[in-house]
C-alpha cells in the first residue's frame, strides 16, 4: 500500500519524459498526456489522504547512500500536514493544467508548456512527499528551476528573459541558507528526518540551543526566499512574467506555499527553540503589510495579486511564527484554492481583453458572466467574509495573533487584512464593474477554462468550513493531532473585528472605485509620499539596484580588471616568454644541431671524395696494388 | 744432360712474369682466364724443378703439378660459365665495362 504513494510523482515524471520527447510530434494531444498524468496522481494519492484522515500515517524508506558510514535513507512521509498540501497540489495543479488548455491554446510551446507543468507537478508532489530534508531540498531545487523555466517560458521576451533569471538567483540566496541550516541540524543532531524535527527529540540537544536556534532560522531563510517573504520579496511580482497558469501553480497555490510548508515542517524545532520564533513572526507581520500596502495602487491585475500572494504568504509565516500551526497551513490551503482562482481568473480576463492593464478595463461583467462572478466569490474569500473559506483561516491567523501577548502583530495584521479588502475590491471593481474605460473586444473564455473556474470557486466557497466551529474545527485536530490541551474555539470578539475590517475595505474601495471614482486621483493627491511610496514599491527594486546589484558589478568589474590584467597578462606573458624561448631554441636548432650534424656529414664526405678514388671496381687495379705490396715487402726483407 | 736449376727457374719467372702482366693489363676476361693459366703453370714448372732436384722422392712434387693442374681445370670451367652468363646478360666481357656495383 505504502509503495503505492512512490508512484504518485512517477506519474509525471514519466509524462515530462513522454512530452519532451515526442511533444511536437503529439501536437495538441501532448496536454491529454500531462492531463492523464496529473490525474492518476490525484487519484493514486486520495487513498492516502483518507487514509490520513483516519488517522493512520504512511511512511516508507529505502537507503540512498551512506555518508560516512551513517546511510542515508529517502522515503515517503504521509501524515496530516503532507496529505494536505498532496490534496491541494494534485486538485489545484490539475484544474489548472486542464484550464491551460485553453489559455495555451495555439502557442507555439504548447507542448513544451505540458512538459514543464509535469515537471513541476513531478517535482512538487516529490517536495510534498519527502521524509527528509535532504530529498526535501532536492525538489526544492526542483521546482525552483521549474519556475525559472516557466516563468521565461516566451524567453524571447527580454523581460521574461530577466525576470526568470532574478527569480532563479534571489530564490538561490535564501537556499544557501537553507542548506546550511541542513548541514548544521546534521551535524549537531545526527538526523535529516522530517519525523525528528519535534520537541522530543530536539529537547535532547539542549546544550546546543544556539547552534540548533541558527540551524532553525538558516532554514528559515529558505523560507523566506521561496515563500518571496521580505527581504527577498522582489523577485515574486515579476515572475508574473510567465503564462498566467503558471503564476496560478507556481507562484501562488504550490511552490510559493512550498516555503510556508517549510516552515510548518520545521515547526517542532521552532517551538523547542523559541528564540527563532519572534524573528519568524515579524518578517511574516512584516511582509504583509508591505505587500498589501504595495498591492494597494498597482495597476497591473497579475502584479496586484503577486504582492496579494506575498502578504497572504506573511500571514501563514506570521501565524506559525506566532505558535499558529493549524491556522498557518489551513490558511495555506484555502489561499491555494482562491488564490489560484484569482490567478486563472485573471488569466481569463487578460486572455478575454488582451491587455493587463486595470485603467483599461472596466465593466466587463457583461461580457464575462462566468469570470467575474467566480471571481467575485474569490474575491470574497480572500477579503475575509464569511462563510467563505478566507475568512476562516485569517480568522484562526487573527486569533493567534490575538493571543500571542504582543499586541503589535495583532493590529498590523488586522489592518493588512482591511487592506486585502480594499485591494481586491478595488481590482473587481475596476476590471469588471463600473463603466468601460476603452474599446475592447471582450470575449468569455472557453468552457475548457470556466470550469476550472467554477470548480475552484466551490473550493474557495467551502474549503473553509472543515475549520470552523459548525464543523467543531475538523481541521485543526486533524493537522494538529498531538496538541493536546489545547481548545480551539472561536473568539467572537476577533471575529466580529475581522468582519468589519472586511467589510469596511469592501466598503471603501466600492466608494473609491465605483461610486465616486474622481475620489481615487484626490487621495492620490492629499496623500502623494505614500501613494508615491506604495506605487513605486519602496523603491526595493531601485535600493538593490544601487546597493547589491551595484556592489556585486562593482566587485564584478575589478574581478573581470584582475582576470584581464593579471590573469590574462599572466597567461599572454608566458606564451609570449614560450615564443621568444622558441624563437632562440629555433636559432640554436638551426645553426648548432644541424649545423653539427651537417657538418659531421660534409667532413665524411670530403674524406671519402679522395679514398673513393681508391675503390675503381677494377679487379685488375686491386691485383696490381696487391702484387706491388708482395713486391714491395719481398723487396724490404731481401735487403735486410 | 742435366738442365741446372737455374735456367728452369729464370725460365718459370719469365712465365709468371708474362702471366702476371697479362692478368694485370688485358681487359678481355679471356684473356685473364688464359694469363691465370700461365702463373699456374709457372708454378707447376717451379714445383716439378724443386721436386727433382731437392725431395727425397720427386714424385711428390709431381703429385702436386697434377692437382694444381686439375684445378686450374676446374678454375677454367667454372671461369668460362661466368664469362658465357656474364656475356648473355651484359653483351660484353670487356672487365672495364663490367661496372654494376661500382659505386
Amino acid at each position: 500500500m505504502v509503495n503505492l504513494a512512490y508512484f504518485i510523482p512517477l506519474f509525471p515524471l514519466a509524462s515530462f519524459v513522454f512530452l519532451i520527447f515526442y511533444g511536437k510530434r503529439l501536437g495538441p494531444k501532448s496536454a491529454k498526456v500531462a492531463i492523464g498524468a496529473s490525474l492518476a496522481a490525484l487519484v493514486t494519492s486520495l487513498p492516502f489522504v483518507i487514509g490520513t484522515l483516519r488517522g493512520a500515517v504512511f511512511q516508507s524508506q529505502f537507503e540512498w547512500l551512506r555518508l560516512g558510514g551513517a546511510p542515508l535513507r529517502f522515503g515517503i512521509l504521509i501524515d496530516p500536514l503532507s496529505a494536505m498540501m498532496l490534496f491541494v497540489v494534485t486538485v489545484v495543479g490539475t484544474l489548472i493544467i486542464i484550464y491551460s488548455v485553453g489559455y495555451m491554446h495555439e502557442d507555439p510551446g504548447f507542448s513544451r508548456f505540458f512538459a514543464y507543468l509535469s515537471l513541476f507537478m513531478f517535482s512538487m508532489l516529490t517536495l510534498v512527499l519527502a521524509d527528509n530534508l535532504v530529498l526535501l531540498y532536492i525538489s526544492w531545487e526542483l521546482v525552483g528551476l521549474c519556475s525559472y523555466f516557466l516563468i521565461g517560458f516566451w524567453f524571447e521576451k527580454d523581460s521574461a528573459a530577466q525576470a526568470s533569471k532574478k527569480a532563479f538567483i534571489t530564490t538561490r540566496i535564501g537556499d544557501v541558507g537553507f542548506f546550511l541550516g541542513i548541514l548544521l541540524l546534521y551535524f549537531t543532531t545526527g538526523s535529516v528526518r522530517l519525523v525528528d524535527l519535534n520537541p522530543e527529540f530536539l529537547g535532547t540537544f539542549a546544550g546546543q540551543s544556539q547552534i540548533l536556534t541558527l540551524a532553525a532560522l538558516l532554514i528559515f531563510c529558505g523560507a523566506i526566499g521561496k515563500s518571496a517573504q521580505f527581504p527577498l520579496h522582489v523577485w515574486l511580482p515579476d515572475a508574473m512574467e510567465g503564462p498566467t497558469p503558471v503564476s496560478a501553480l507556481i507562484h501562488a497555490a504550490t511552490m510559493v506555499a512550498a516555503g510556508v510548508y517549510l516552515v510548518a515542517r520545521s515547526f517542532g524545532m521552532l517551538v523547542t527553540f523559541p528564540d527563532a520564533l519572534p524573528v519568524v513572526a515579524s518578517i511574516g507581520t512584516f511582509t504583509a503589510f508591505l505587500a498589501a500596502f504595495i498591492a494597494l495602487t498597482q495597476t497591473d491585475i497579475k502584479r496586484v495579486l503577486a504582492y496579494s500572494t506575498i502578504s497572504q504568504l506573511g500571514f501563514m509565516i506570521a501565524a506559525l511564527g506566532l505558535k499558529g500551526y493549524s491556522a498557518g497551513t489551513f490558511h495555506l490551503m484555502t489561499h491555494a484554492f482562491f488564490k489560484a482562482l484569482l490567478f486563472l481568473g485573471a488569466g481569463s480576463v487578460i486572455h478575454g481583453t488582451g491587455t493587463q492593464d486595470l485603467r483599461e478595463m472596466g465593466g466587463l461583467w457583461k461580457k464575462m458572466p462566468h469570470t467575474t462572478w467566480t471571481f467575485v466569490i474569490a474575491s470574497l474569500a480572500i477579503a475575509g467574509v464569511p462563510p467563505f473559506s478566507g475568512f476562516w483561516s485569517k480568522d484562526e491567523i487573527l486569533v493567534a495573533a490575538f493571543n500571542a501577548g504582543n499586541p503589535i502583530f495583532y493590529y498590523t495584521l488586522t489592518v493588512t487584512a482591511t487592506m486585502t479588502a480594499f485591494y481586491m475590491f478595488r481590482l473587481v471593481f475596476l476590471t469588471f464593474f463600473g463603466k468601460p474605460r476603452k474599446e475592447l473586444h471582450v470575449h468569455e473564455s472557453p468552457a475548457v477554462m470556466t470550469t476550472p473556474l467554477w470548480l475552484l470557486a466551490l473550493g474557495s466557497a467551502v474549503m473553509g468550513l472543515p475549520g470552523s466551529p459548525w464543523m467543531h474545527h475538523a481541521f485543526q485536530t486533524f493537522i494538529e493531532p498531538h496538541a493536546h490541551g489545547v481548545e480551539h474555539t472561536a473568539n467572537p470578539l476577533v471575529m466580529q473585528i475581522s468582519v468589519a475590517c472586511g467589510g469596511g475595505g469592501i466598503l471603501l474601495a466600492g466608494l473609491i472605485y465605483l461610486l465616486f471614482p474622481a475620489l481615487a486621483p484626490f487621495f492620490g493627491r492629499i496623500l502623494k509620499p505614500l501613494y508615491l511610496a506604495s506605487s513605486r514599491k519602496f523603491w526595493f527594486d531601485e535600493l538593490y539596484q544601487a546597493t547589491v546589484i551595484r556592489a556585486w558589478y562593482g566587485l564584478g568589474g575589478l574581478l573581470n580588471r584582475f582576470d584581464q590584467s593579471v590573469i590574462d597578462g599572466a597567461v599572454n606573458g608566458t606564451g609570449l616568454n614560450t615564443l621568444r624561448l622558441s624563437d632562440l631554441k629555433n636559432w640554436v636548432d638551426i645553426h648548432i644541431v644541424d649545423g653539427l650534424v651537417n657538418g659531421v656529414g660534409a667532413v665524411i664526405r670530403g674524406f671519402s671524395s679522395v679514398l673513393r678514388r681508391l675503390q675503381t671496381g677494377l679487379v685488375q687495379n686491386y691485383m696490381f696494388v696487391l702484387f706491388a705490396g708482395v713486391l714491395l715487402i719481398l723487396f724490404f726483407e731481401l735487403n735486410q | 744432360m742435366l738442365i741446372p736449376l737455374q735456367h728452369i727457374l729464370i725460365f718459370a719467372a719469365g712465365l709468371f712474369a708474362i702471366g702476371l702482366y697479362g692478368a694485370l693489363v688485358r681487359r678481355n676476361v679471356i684473356g685473364i682466364l688464359i694469363s691465370i693459366e700461365l702463373i699456374l703453370n709457372a708454378v707447376n714448372v717451379n714445383l716439378i724443378a724443386f721436386s727433382r732436384t731437392t725431395a727425397l722422392n720427386p714424385v711428390t712434387g709431381q703429385v702436386f703439378a697434377v692437382i694444381v693442374i686439375t684445378l686450374a681445370a676446374v678454375g677454367a670451367t667454372v671461369g668460362l660459365a661466368i664469362v658465357l652468363a656474364l656475356y648473355r646478360v651484359r653483351r660484353t666481357i670487356y672487365t672495364d665495362e663490367v661496372n654494376l656495383l661500382k659505386w
